[in-house]
């Protein structure tokens, strides 16, 4: 099959018109007919109409015109046929005639607020009644109009678990009565941060990852991206969601710069500052200024995501490592686990406090956590604690430090990295 | 993937007509439209070539020379970046755009760090592959 071949071009191009409208198809669909499930089985028939007659009437003029209108009738059809049931059971009773010529106002009320429909398909995905694990398949599938098969590859998961993920969800969600609706009054917050948690959960399954891995993997990293994007002009009086847009962005622009061509890490302030993405950086801070005037403006404290896209402008704005303003960097980890109590924030502000103040100030502080239980197989604690005692000078803790650090890391680049500093720590180069 | 995608100079554009109140407001609705998809990272409209000047690297020396240039065809006049799934998408996008007859646009794909992966996997294999070995000989 080759890229010229008209048949397969014409799929290429169903793909991309489905990518493009199927979250507003299912989100339109589903508050016709009130269940996700069903909403988007209706948008699936109207992609197989598609795939079965595009290919020989050539592809419509306003493609996602003619999907929407295809599910439409599709959804009309089955209203009209429970209608026609309600019909002879109640032996013609007035309100039923009223239903049936309800039915053509649906078919208007579909294309009012798209925004909101969006918004509420939105929230259904990652409804707390589902587990997260579900909640991150169902966002990719409706928001991002992924196949399965997609998501399964993204998360290197069997294909048939996905499938299955997916509807058990959706089943859970018909089976709750889980109302189609943006959440009110002081449920909303709950309800965005548990949205704001899925994207960036998504955000850090794509960037964990290491070159050399499964290609999809980026992939998640640009999905949820431009799912913040667009939750960021569905919500736009949030600070929190521009703080998370902003985060993205800013850790975003360095994944060039993040491995060797041989995938080994490199660390933040041992990356070339010049393949970091401007564009990207430029387009983190904008989107970290709104988000602290929205706090500002609204009288509220900048939120966790806010806050983390402070620290990481910090590492943005600096031409060179060197110019990094580790104090700011540590006033801000102080109010983040002030905000969030969390050893690991706690950790990190001891790094920012050695770099600020000298390496016994951070250790002072590393040493505070090493019997924090949530610690204990945390490979990070004793890889900053061998990195601070290396710069002390003590050399033979840090080995230890070092080869326990390694033994703790799952990621097998990293493991190499560990035990060559630890074996570093036998032959240590003067330290400044 | 992301994505250039460059509006080629007109008559009017090289002129510095600007365009009708029509196409601009049209024109606004349709970046709102890829901003809200989260489709458009920038875009700018450039002024016309006789405001542009020309470096070219040829002897020890650069020469300069200055706009207007006379290929309008081949001039750009305004630029947007995008990021979309696949070029089809990107197709599908300026299916939608509110250009009219005459219009000429090109959408140009931009190097990501995976486009590189094709050159390193072979190394990347190997090295792990040699590492595979140095496991199974100490088991």
């Amino acid at each position: 099959m080759s890229a010229t071949d008209p048949h397969h071009a014409t799929h290429r191009t169903i793909e991309a018109v489905w990518r493009i409208e199927s979250p507003r198809l299912i989100a339109g669909l589903t508050r016709l007919v009130r269940d996700i499930a069903r909403a988007e089985d209706l948008a699936q028939d109207a992609l197989v109409a598609a795939l079965e007659q595009w290919p020989q009437s050539g592809i419509p003029d306003n493609p996602g015109a003619w999907l929407m209108t295809t599910a439409k009738h599709r959804a009309i059809d089955h209203l009209r046929r429970n209608t026609r049931l309600e019909t002879k059971l109640a032996e013609l009773a007035p309100e039923i005639a009223e239903k049936e010529q309800a039915v053509p106002d649906y078919v208007t009320a579909i294309d009012d607020n798209v925004g909101d429909d969006l918004l509420r398909l939105v929230f259904i995905s990652c409804h707390p009644i589902l587990s997260l694990e579900a909640q991150l398949a169902l966002t990719l599938r409706m928001l991002g109009g992924l196949t399965t098969d997609e998501i399964a590859r993204a998360f290197l998961v069997p294909e048939p678990t996905i499938a299955q993920r997916i509807v058990r969800a959706k089943r859970t969600l018909t089976e709750s009565r889980v109302p189609f609706e943006v959440p009110r009054g002081p449920e909303l917050g709950a309800r965005l941060s548990s949205v704001l948690k899925v994207i960036y959960l998504l955000f850090n399954e794509g960037y964990s990852a290491t070159a050399g891995e499964d290609w999809l993997r980026p992939t998640l990293c640009e999905e949820a991206l431009r799912l913040g994007r667009i939750l960021a002009n569905l919500v736009p009086n949030e600070p929190e969601v521009h703080g998370l847009v902003a985060l993205m962005e800013i850790q975003a622009s360095r994944s060039k710069a993040r491995t060797t061509p041989t995938g080994e890490p490199i660390l933040l302030l041992d990356q070339n500052r010049a393949h970091w993405d401007q564009l990207l950086i430029h387009r983190g801070l904008a989107a970290l200024q709104h988000a602290e005037q929205l706090s500002d403006n609204q009288h509220r404290n900048p939120g966790s995501y806010t806050l983390q896209a402070a620290i990481a402008a910090c590492h943005a704005r600096a031409v060179t490592p060197e110019a990094t303003d580790w104090s700011r960097i540590a006033t801000l980890y102080e109010t983040l686990t002030r905000r969030t109590p969390s050893p690991i924030i706690e950790l990190n502000r001891a790094v920012a406090i050695s770099m600020a103040q000298g390496p016994q100030a951070g250790l002072d502080i590393v040493d505070t956590l090493t019997n924090e239980p949530s610690l204990k197989n945390y490979h990070l604690l004793p890889s900053v604690r061998g990195d601070l005692l290396t710069k002390l000078n003590r050399h033979n803790e840090a080995r230890l430090e070092f080869t326990r650090a390694a033994t703790l890391t799952r990621n097998t680049r990293e493991r190499d990295l560990l035990l060559q500093r630890a074996k570093d720590c036998d032959q240590p180069l003067p330290t400044e | 993937m992301r994505c250039m995608v460059l509006v080629k100079a007109s008559k009017d554009s090289e002129a510095g007509v600007l365009p009708s109140t029509e196409l601009l407001t049209n024109m606004g609705k349709f970046n709102e439209e890829l901003v809200k998809a989260g489709v458009m990272l920038a875009g700018e409209g450039l002024q016309p070539s006789s405001k542009g000047k020309r470096i070219a690297f040829t002897g020890s020396k650069p020469t300069i020379t200055d706009g207007p240039f006379s290929e309008t065809k081949e001039l750009v006049a305004g630029f947007w970046l995008w990021q979309v799934r696949s070029m089809e998408e990107a197709v599908e996008w300026l299916k939608r755009s509110p250009f009219g007859p005459g219009a000429e646009v090109e959408i140009r794909q931009i190097f990501e760090a995976e486009d590189f992966g094709a050159q390193m996997t072979p190394e990347i294999k190997e090295r792990e592959e040699r590492l595979r070995n140095q496991i199974n000989e100490k088991k």
